[in-house]
């Protein structure tokens, strides 16, 4: 990391924030990091919000008229006379 | 495809895999590929074999394995459920006329997925919904903005959040900042894949994803603070 990331202002840190969690870096190891508590209570809302969302496990079911509905429109489809 | 001519019952093929029931490690923002590996339910090999020869009911039973997964990721990615119902018939209809074209160069899961996500796609685009209108539907608000995306006073988030609650700022969110967020953190595609399927720049990705977390974070602590003074 740049010598000069420890003089950063919150603001020019959030402004590269989104470049450096895309980049996998330790973000936790950055100096304006380890210096404000304020980014580190973003970062980690950010790493919460994030962690939250992958326990969102697909469990919406549809309803069962849709198989019902599905099966029908197969069907018209194979028997419209465009098909082959 | 030979049908039956009572309509086909299509088996209840349990809740989650074991893929879906482990969690992701809390550590890293970056996702992994977690959400859409899904590993093989039991039969899918077979029904896939059959349903590729035309067998009906083969295909009900990758209908009756694969409905919430699709289901699921069309209702996140459009937040309504009449058109995730419409996008989800759609989905399998398309599956239906390429199943035979399938040659397992990826987990049949993985390409299903893909399928139904560029049927999503195609479903805005028609819409209108275009990079250049992502681009307008992200214009940062207030809270977006450097500076003013946190208070030193709120609690922090951890613990915090429950899955309806969430849940419900997702759907909440514009579509382009949805469809981003969707993608990446619950269906753990990387931005150099988001950028492909979404036409836009991988760094556009990536800012565009972290102003969907920080529309989320500032909509969850709204809710958080609401249920403190109740």
């Amino acid at each position: 990391m740049k010598e000069n990331a420890i003089n950063m202002t919150c603001a020019e840190f959030q402004a590269q924030l989104p470049e450096l969690i895309g980049s996998g870096e330790q973000i936790a190891e950055h100096p304006h990091i380890r210096s404000c508590a304020l980014c580190r209570a973003l970062l980690a809302d950010l790493e919460t919000i994030a962690e939250a969302a992958r326990q969102l496990f697909p469990i919406e079911e549809p309803p069962d008229e849709l198989w019902d509905q599905i099966e029908l429109a197969i069907q018209k489809e194979e028997n419209s006379p465009d098909r082959g | 495809m030979p049908h039956s001519k009572t309509q086909t019952q299509v088996p209840d093929a349990g809740a989650q895999s074991p893929a879906e029931q482990t969690a992701a490690p809390a550590s890293e923002l970056r996702s992994a590929a977690f959400a859409r590996t899904k590993l093989p339910s039991a039969g899918e090999a077979e029904a896939l074999v059959q349903a590729q020869a035309g067998d009906h009911h083969a295909f009900a039973h990758l209908y009756s394995l694969h409905k919430r997964r699709i289901y699921s990721l069309c209702l996140r990615m459009v937040g309504n459920i009449a058109e995730a119902e419409d996008l989800t018939q759609e989905a399998f209809l398309q599956l239906h006329r390429k199943i035979a074209t399938f040659r397992g160069d990826s987990a049949f899961s993985t390409w299903l997925h893909r399928l139904a996500i560029n049927v999503v796609l195609m479903h805005l685009r028609k819409k209108g919904l275009s990079v250049i209108s992502l681009d307008e539907a992200m214009d940062p608000a207030d809270e977006d903005r450097p500076g003013r995306s946190f208070g030193a006073r709120d609690p922090s988030l951890a613990g915090a959040i429950d899955r309806m609650t969430l849940t419900r700022a997702i759907d909440d969110l514009p579509t382009g900042y949805r469809l981003i967020f969707v993608l990446h953190d619950i269906e753990g595609y990387e931005h150099n894949e988001i950028a492909e399927m979404l036409d836009c720049s991988i760094g556009n990705s990536k800012s565009q994803l972290h102003k969907a977390r920080l529309r989320l974070r500032h909509a969850l602590r709204s809710s958080s603070r609401q249920e403190a003074r109740r």
